[in-house]
């Protein structure tokens, strides 16, 4: 943490701050030292709170305008895609926002997860950030039913009824989620309820997983704890805030593509057509941020187990921490879990592939071995690696390259990593 | 930072590459012909779009609703553009039921601006039993709600041939190359010369699909030209906020000795 010695140069700043103290909160934030050897994947913190603010403010707009009613949401989806000034803009925006989001949501998780963020003393901003995940998903999929088309009443459907599954109280417990004996009015009105208050949770977790952050400080590209702070590190303001604008900006002319020129591309051509409870589209399938998941779900032939089985690759990444038994926390310096890594990436993507494709044939078969992978990868291979990797000599400092310095050689003695790997 | 562009070149090849390839998912079979709004700077040909309007008006609107599009947006800038004038005499042209006036009686009156596109039908039951008993889909957001969109509509309204031998059609049902499952309850309705075009162009069936199916592309995004216009102004900015920005970047981090 920067000092909190900070003392105002104005009579009334100084007479403020004794009372609330925001401006050393401001004076914090803007020196906080930050190594300086991020790299652009550290960007992506930055992206997701803009991410964040602009879902809540089109949402603000968007609902001055919606109607959460099933018999009018979707034309009043239509009245703001024509009649609203810039109703449409606002509504590609948000629509779009919402992949965006997730999609930086999965570069900023496979981030950690290749630099060892989640590693101690950073297991609280971790599990933070899963549970942030977590509402992200349940926000996204009430969001998605919100237009009430044939996808959002059909994805509804197969969602709530995963709850049926749970022994003995299941079906009250849909009942109960419905408000009623199907996917219908009632149930859009509490969806679009919570819809509009998880994002105010998610941003509350958020300031505790950005408050949880500044304690330990970033963790950084080689994954070692910094040094001397006046050498490694530089003020958050303002070289890390314009860094973080350079690559906010390349993320929004991405964001724009998407907006201006093909809208409509991440959603599904069925939800343009109004919910029918007669009519089952011939495939249902959730949006592309949530279909690792879906295909986790389908390869279990049993309902409840694969309820079981999604819910649980969630849940393990907050055991991570745990599961990880490697000292070392950067990839760099980790040859084999480098590997891994990579595969897992590849394993989650095909997972993501087949959750698009009928669950059928060959596709379930990939589905399934990609599922046991998955779960290998978490619960054999991680806490095994750690034990018998051989990982490569760590820096002494994070400006100083791998083992070339002598003169910090000292200091290295401080670092308990380095005692234990040497 | 070669990188960090060399990943956003990517991206943007895959955005337009995967906008391509899910349309390709049928497109590959399906007809397409020279979209005047395709492609960032894309807008729409006037004159097919009030071709098209004449085409849903006499052939489609009889069994199709537009029921999300208004009189006054035919004469809205970026949409067929016919005059204040002419949509007047469009919307007076249909009769609306209205009302209940001061005796509490409903009553019909001819249609203004501000009035929807009058519905064939009154409501989806008697629509579906004047229609063999399938529903004629509102067309207001329908190349939207199709994967393979404008390409995909206009396979099918030029998609009929004779069926296959092996495939036996119940009465009322009609076999298209295009259609989902191949069977359609909708009989072909364009041929050549089935409506006579004001401004003299040749009414050949590609000509009525294509020009109906821009109308109908305008009715699903009917904000499509500004979409386009804004995008181009928005990205321009952004590109040279970008490069600002960078620079500005470059200046500040030129106090360490760390590159970015």
């Amino acid at each position: 943490m920067s000092d909190h010695n900070y003392t105002p140069s104005s009579k009334f700043g100084k007479w403020f701050n004794d009372r609330l103290p925001l401006l050393t909160l401001a004076n914090h934030l803007t020196d906080y030292p930050t190594p300086k050897n991020l790299n652009y994947w550290w960007t992506f913190g930055g992206i997701l709170t803009f991410c964040l603010i602009t879902q809540i403010i089109t949402g603000l707009v968007l609902a001055m305008h919606y109607i959460a009613h099933a018999d009018l949401a979707f034309s009043s989806v239509e009245h703001i895609m024509r009649d609203v000034n810039y109703g449409w803009l606002i509504r590609y925006i948000h629509a779009n926002g919402a992949s965006m989001f997730f999609l930086a949501v999965y570069i900023h998780i496979f981030r950690s997860l290749f630099y060892g963020s989640y590693k101690a003393p950073r297991e609280i901003i971790w599990i933070l950030g899963i549970m942030i995940y977590l509402l992200m998903m349940a926000a996204a999929f009430m969001g998605y039913v919100l237009p009430w088309g044939q996808m959002s009443f059909w994805g509804a459907t197969v969602i709530t009824n995963l709850f049926s599954a749970i022994p003995l109280v299941g079906e009250s417990i849909t009942t109960w989620l419905w408000g009623g004996y199907s996917v219908d009015n009632p149930t859009l009105t509490r969806f679009f309820t919570l819809h509009y208050l998880i994002p105010f949770l998610i941003l509350g977790l958020v300031v505790l997983h950005i408050w949880a952050l500044h304690v330990p400080g970033n963790n950084n590209p080689v994954g070692i704890d910094i040094q001397k702070p006046s050498k490694d590190t530089v003020p958050f303001h303002p070289y890390i805030v314009i860094k973080d604008l350079f690559a906010l900006l390349l993320f929004m002319i991405v964001f724009a593509f998407f907006v201006f020129y093909s809208p409509n591309i991440l959603g599904h051509a069925d939800n343009y057509i109004e919910a029918n409870p007669l009519v089952t589209p011939a495939h249902i399938v959730p949006e592309w941020y949530l279909l690792p998941f879906y295909a986790i779900l389908r390869s279990i032939p049993d309902k409840l187990l694969g309820v079981v089985a999604m819910l649980s690759a969630i849940f393990i990444l907050a055991a991570l921490p745990w599961l990880d038994t490697s000292k070392v926390r950067s990839a760099v310096f980790r040859p084999l879990y480098k590997q891994f890594y990579w595969i897992l990436v590849i394993d989650v993507l095909i997972l993501g592939y087949v959750g698009a494709m009928p669950a059928e044939g060959l596709y379930l078969l990939i589905a399934r071995v990609a599922t046991a992978y998955y779960f290998l990868h978490f619960l054999l291979i991680l806490p095994i690696l750690g034990k018998i990797e051989k990982t490569t000599p760590l820096p002494l400092s994070i400006t100083s390259p791998v083992l070339g310095g002598s003169a910090d050689l000292a200091m290295a003695k401080n670092t308990d990593v380095r005692k234990e790997k040497l | 930072m070669q990188r960090i562009f060399k990943i956003l070149f990517l991206l943007l090849i895959l955005n337009t590459n995967f906008a391509n390839s899910i349309s390709a998912e049928n497109s590959s079979k399906l007809l397409t012909t020279d979209w005047s709004f395709k492609g960032p700077f894309g807008k729409f040909d006037r004159a097919s779009l009030q071709r098209g309007y004449q085409v849903y008006n006499e052939v489609c609107a009889s069994c199709h609703s537009l029921k999300y599009v208004s009189y006054r947006n035919l004469s809205e800038k970026g949409g067929p553009e016919f005059s204040v004038k002419e949509a007047k005499a469009i919307a007076a042209s249909f009769e609306i039921s209205d009302g209940p006036n001061q005796d509490g009686e409903m009553f019909t009156r001819p249609a203004k601006l501000s009035d929807k596109f009058v519905m064939p039908y009154s409501n989806e039951e008697e629509a579906k039993s004047a229609n063999g008993g399938a529903y004629p889909p509102d067309m207001s957001v329908l190349v939207k709600a199709r994967a393979g969109g404008v390409d995909y509509i206009y396979s099918v309204l030029l998609g009929y041939v004779d069926p296959p031998e092996n495939i036996k059609l119940d009465d009322g049902v009609y076999y298209n190359k295009y259609m989902y499952g191949n069977k359609i309850k909708m009989p072909k309705q364009l041929s050549d010369g089935l409506v006579e075009y004001s401004d003299g162009t040749n009414a050949t069936e590609e000509q009525m699909a294509k020009d109906v199916v821009s109308f109908l592309m305008w009715t699903a995004e009917p904000h499509l030209e500004q979409r386009h216009k804004t995008g181009f102004r928005a990205i321009v900015y952004l590109i040279i906020l970008t490069v600002l920005v960078y620079f500005s970047m470059k200046k500040i981090w030129s106090r360490v000795e760390t590159n970015v």
